[in-house]
């Protein structure tokens, strides 16, 4: 019970923080549709082809935007050395570990959810068609981005060339993930619903979420204290 | 009974020893001045202190448990170089937010009750961005007294402060010892330091240099520690 | 005593290599639709098993120095990975020798070729982390941890692009693969030296990663 109050006293922190000064959801909201419109150019959007391409599409914007959300995670407590403040304060790492994927994950769940529609109207696409197997995919795809993206924020955020480590080490280890998510996503985009033969992908991404979801809370501490 | 003890604690950084072997022990209500010169060790040996790194060989107890302990954490205050406060939060949340974490009943009510120890409740709402220096550092007091730590651990506490806030720390300090709190805190300004402690620690390079209460001789002349157990 | 261990094991892998050549070139027949080509199997496989028992051996020697804090393991750690890269490119470059001259392409995105590129971009991403940190202790803890993740990544990238998609000639072993008896031998003859190679090479790696700390900490007293 005191975890999860502590987990969420971050996620708040966090979140407010934020909501004053906009640095990460501006950049990353701007960062998404730029791309979103720039992927236009990289092809004809017609129905056929987005039909094709859509999950893809969707899911590489949401990596983009989602590292520059999760760059800033931890960076956040760089100034005034926040981050000793926490660790020597009784918050269990693991708490401080989900409150803040939490806000990274609330926060990149708003910046998707505004390029979705977005997207349908740029490419034409039906995505409200099948709506809530949408909305699970989303949420178990961008757990799957924060989830790990959060533990090498914590890892990262001391290094020299922390922005451009991030995604470096992330990407890589995202791959399975992500191709899920691109698999599933992309019928769901486009109206069509999820097939049998796509169930294994779903039953993929959600065991992805659990086991990295696991490591990390299991390998917080050593990150944060060593 | 001992407060807090390091037996045969080590750190390195690489192959380089920053701590060597450092062993000492202090009763509850002792006040230890951590004395040395930059890079002999006193921020990492508090930093092991605080929980923030792990030894690599050695054990440090506080309060009877591990450093990293839930419950010791509760009852230890750390102010490191850093104020520890977020500069996008106002005064106010940034102490509600710090007493709920330390499991405060009334997080609010703590928060505001330290806001007017320390002056600030007119600021309240203020950003903590916005503030002054001696305001931030007024805040950053508040932080880490706020759960009424039983061990309190200060790295270079008044290098940075202004008058104000360096009144309310002693203030503080007297309060907490009246309390039978125990400290620590490491210092270059060797008279404040030496006048309020019972024990000191002079680190060289890692190692004890010398460890024991503090003699009234310690107290007259701040430079005999150094002259008589230092380096040459 | 680590010399002479160095050098016995190098001696015995030449030695094992030589004659695995010898049998190869000499007297092994070609394949009957490969060509003389196909030998390069003896090189490809080996290879890439050699690579990941490097990746496991680094694991294993990540959570021993978690556990124990002891940078040697740290030096266990970082020279099978590097070595495991080396193998791991030796995999990739023989395969896309391999599939220009069957399948007239350098590249295709087949389901093991794409796992084995991908598993080499994870840990190329452990030694630029290692690159960004400069206190050797941190060092350690951070590339220790990451090793982990990438670790258990490894066999999930594996699973989802066999799911993804499948070009590969049906694999050697445990598959439907069918292969001649005495080339399949030779599959597991030639393991024998790639594998003494790679210890010999982590051997000398590690020499010099402790030869490294050592001068960084000499640096330290100033």
């Amino acid at each position: 019970m005191r975890f999860v109050r502590q987990a969420l006293a971050i996620a708040a922190k966090d979140l407010r923080a934020e909501m004053r000064t906009k640095e990460a959801w501006n950049a990353s909201l701007a960062f998404a549709l730029v791309i979103l419109l720039l992927f236009s150019f990289a092809f004809e959007p017609t129905a056929e082809q987005t039909r094709e391409i859509a999950g893809g599409l969707l899911w590489l914007v949401f990596a983009f935007a989602g590292a520059l959300i999760l760059n800033r995670s931890f960076a956040r407590e760089l100034p005034n050395d926040c981050l000793d403040a926490l660790v020597a304060s009784p918050v269990a790492p693991a708490a401080l570990y989900l409150g803040k994927a939490l806000a990274s994950f609330l926060l990149l769940t708003a910046v998707e959810l505004v390029a979705l529609p977005v997207f349908g109207v740029f490419y034409n696409v039906r995505w409200t068609a099948q709506f809530w197997p949408l909305m699970l995919v989303l949420v178990l795809g961008t757990w799957a981005l924060t989830v790990i993206g959060t533990i090498f924020s914590a890892l990262t955020v001391n290094l020299r060339l922390r922005e451009l480590m991030l995604p470096t080490l992330v990407y890589p280890l995202l791959v399975p993930g992500l191709m899920a998510a691109m698999q599933l996503m992309t019928p769901l985009v486009v109206g069509q619903p999820l097939g049998p033969e796509l169930y294994d992908w779903l039953k993929l991404l959600a065991g992805f979420d659990i086991i990295f979801t696991a490591l990390s809370l299991a390998l917080v501490e050593t990150v944060l204290v060593g | 009974m001992t407060a807090l003890s390091c037996e045969g604690v080590w750190k390195f950084f690489g192959d380089f020893p920053a701590l060597r072997q450092v062993s000492f022990e202090l009763p509850p209500g002792a006040c230890l001045a951590l004395l040395g010169r930059n890079g002999a060790g006193k921020t990492t040996l508090l930093r092991i202190l605080a929980g923030l790194s792990r030894p690599a060989r050695g054990r440090v107890r506080i309060l009877g448990t591990d450093a990293r302990h839930e419950t010791t954490r509760r009852r230890i205050g750390v102010l490191g170089h850093g104020i520890g406060l977020y500069d996008e939060l106002s005064a106010f949340e940034n102490l509600r937010l710090f007493a709920s974490l330390y499991g405060a009943v009334d997080p609010a009510g703590t928060a505001l009750a330290w806001l007017q120890r320390t002056g600030l409740e007119a600021v309240k709402d203020g950003l903590a961005r916005e503030f002054s220096r001696g305001m931030r550092q007024r805040l950053a007091l508040a932080r880490v007294f706020l759960h009424e730590p039983s061990v309190l651990l200060l790295d270079e506490p008044f290098t940075a402060l202004d008058d104000r806030a360096i009144a309310i720390l002693q203030a503080l300090l007297a309060e907490a010892r009246t309390r039978g709190a125990t400290i620590v805190l490491s210092t270059h300004q060797l008279r404040e330091a030496l006048e309020l402690a019972t024990h000191a620690l002079l680190l060289v390079r890692g190692r004890t240099a010398y460890f024991g209460e503090r003699t009234p001789e310690m107290a007259a002349d701040p430079a005999w520690l150094y002259r008589h157990y230092g380096e040459s | 005593m680590r010399e002479k261990i160095l050098v016995g094991l190098a001696g015995l892998a030449g030695l094992l290599l030589v004659r695995n050549l010898y049998v190869m070139l000499l007297e092994l027949p070609d394949e009957a639709a490969q060509g003389a080509i196909y030998r390069i199997i003896f090189f490809h496989v080996p290879a890439a098993w050699t690579a990941f028992v490097c990746f496991f051996v680094a694991l294993v020697a990540s959570v021993l120095y978690l556990l124990r804090k002891n940078l040697r393991y740290d030096a266990v750690a970082v020279s099978a990975t590097e070595v495991g890269l080396a193998f791991g490119a030796v995999n990739l470059v023989t395969g896309m020798i391999w599939a220009r001259i069957i399948w007239g392409i350098w590249w295709t995105w087949d389901a093991r070729l794409t796992s084995m590129l991908v598993c080499w971009l994870l840990y190329a991403g452990y030694l630029m982390l290692r690159r960004a940190v400069e206190d050797p202790t941190l060092r350690a803890r951070f590339a220790a941890v990451f090793s982990i993740f990438a670790f258990v990544d490894v066999p999930i990238v594996w699973f989802s692009i066999k799911w993804w998609r499948t070009q590969h000639p049906g694999p050697v072993v445990w598959g439907g693969g069918s292969m001649d008896p005495a080339m399949y031998q030779m599959l597991f003859l030639n393991w024998v030296p790639v594998l003494l190679l790679g210890a010999v090479l982590t051997l000398l790696r590690m020499r010099l990663e402790e030869t490294q700390r050592a001068v960084e900490a000499l640096r330290q007293f100033r």
